[in-house]
């Protein structure tokens, strides 16, 4: 485990290569007030070619979110220079305000202040239908 | 049961239980006239439907309750721009029970999240609208005697129907049904639904004749085309005369196939089969009253 860098914060491990800037915006990373390091095309001895992101502070995680976007990410909490736990992630059976319904018939496109959520439908598809209209979340990237 | 969204949040069993209640109330109306008295349902219309609306009234008068509400949303508050989730809300303060219809899919799970008393959907869109399967689910129970074992056409708009979808995922979960799907090719079954039967081993077959199936069938379950489903009026034109059912299709049928139909029709059923036995839409409007009052009294904890 490579925390270099790091003495208090959060190493995102194994994310798929080429996907760090997609959890980078959907974290809102950008919003931190600490550095914040991406590290792309890393060699991996796992899976060949990964991305790392490094944050200098252990805050607050939305893990569905990261779950939905790549489950196998590692998650490390580093204190003190120690890794201090590694959370391993899943897919989310419910995801609160990460997608949005595409649907126009739906009531999430009119209706003010309703969170957008979203129920795994099919594990082995990663298939995840609005929790509203049913209709099935597509251009899964 | 809090609240009734889709017809398959209530298993077989609580549908059995409510068909039960509701024969009984058919049985004997007059042990019932105040059952709910003192309450109040709420009919929320943001979408009109005066059929659905005089159904569920006239379940809640008949069971000695009272309500209130409005027919359209430009008697509503949400025509000065008021959210679902607020309208529902104030609402809930002024009785005990709520049906609702919106032309958008989810307004009622939106309403369930801001509501004080249980929510039934009474349509929403094109997505849900359980009571009127309930209502079709009901009379399949009474004029058959039974939900298993038994071939059902389903003719017309496939495509867009909601009906339909709904009639399909509840009756798909009894053993031995079969489907025949009998529509123009414009108007056939969704994919995901054909491909959902497929993985659920559920027997079905798609036809564009319906003479040709007729003497298979048990239950022959008529759609309208539905005028505001269609972009172009040419195509809904084209389409919406496509099947005609009248006494000569009837001629190969069972002595004891149940028609059906959610009503209104236009021309799909010729009117001289109305006086045919076989033909239950009208029954099936009969049904659709007490199962509207089983829901109620068994939603307030009555039954
Ligand atoms: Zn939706």
């Amino acid at each position: 485990m490579n925390i270099d860098g790091v003495t208090t914060g959060i190493v995102l491990d194994h994310i798929q290569a080429g996907k760090s800037m997609e959890i980078y915006k959907l974290l809102e990373l950008d919003q931190l007030e600490c550095s914040v390091a991406i590290i792309q095309n890393a060699v991996s001895t796992k899976y060949g070619r990964k991305d790392i992101i490094k944050i200098d502070e252990q805050i607050e995680l939305d893990f569905d979110a990261l779950g939905y976007i790549d489950p196998n990410i590692t998650v490390n909490l580093v204190k003190d220079g120690k890794l201090e736990k590694k959370e391993h992630l899943e897919l989310p059976q419910i995801l609160t305000n990460v997608l949005t319904c595409k649907n126009p018939r739906c009531i999430t496109t009119e209706e003010r202040g309703v969170a957008q959520r979203f129920y795994l439908a099919d594990k082995e598809k990663r298939a995840y239908r609005c929790a509203y209209c049913d209709v099935e979340h597509t251009e899964h990237k | 049961m809090r609240d009734l969204i889709n017809v398959t949040d209530l298993t077989e069993e609580e549908i059995e239980e409510l068909i039960d209640i509701a024969s009984e109330m058919m049985a004997a109306p007059e042990d019932y006239l105040d059952l709910a008295k003192g309450k109040i349902l709420g009919t929320l219309f943001f979408e009109p439907s005066t059929r659905t609306r005089l159904s569920f009234t006239s379940a809640m008068m008949s069971l000695g309750g009272n309500v209130l509400g409005f027919s359209e949303a430009a008697s509503s508050s949400s025509a000065k721009g008021e959210s679902v989730a607020d309208t529902v809300r104030t609402v809930s303060y002024y009785c005990d029970i709520i049906a609702m219809r919106h032309h958008k899919e989810g307004a009622p799970r939106v309403a369930s999240q801001s509501s004080t008393v249980p929510i039934i959907n009474a349509g929403d869109g094109g997505h849900f609208h359980p009571t009127q399967t309930l209502t079709d689910l009901t009379t399949i129970r009474l004029t058959k005697g039974r939900f298993t074992d038994m071939t059902i056409g389903l003719c017309g708009d496939l495509c867009f129907g909601r009906t339909v979808h709904s009639l399909i995922e509840a009756m798909k979960r009894y053993d031995g049904i079969k489907f025949i799907l009998i529509s123009p090719p414009e108007l056939r079954l969704p994919k995901y639904m054909r491909d959902d039967l497929d993985r659920d081993g559920i027997e079905w077959r798609e036809v564009t004749d319906m003479e040709e199936v007729m003497p298979e069938l048990d239950i022959l379950y008529m759609t309208r085309v539905q005028r505001e489903r269609f972009f172009n009026e040419e195509e809904y034109l084209r389409l919406k005369d496509t099947y005609i059912l009248d006494m000569d299709k009837l001629e190969t049928a069972k002595e004891d196939l149940s028609i059906l139909h959610p009503l209104p029709r236009v021309n799909e059923i010729s009117t001289e089969v109305d006086s045919d036995p076989r033909a239950k839409y009208f029954e099936q409007v009969r049904c659709g009253r007490f199962i509207r009052m089983a829901l109620i009294a068994k939603m307030l904890g009555l039954k």
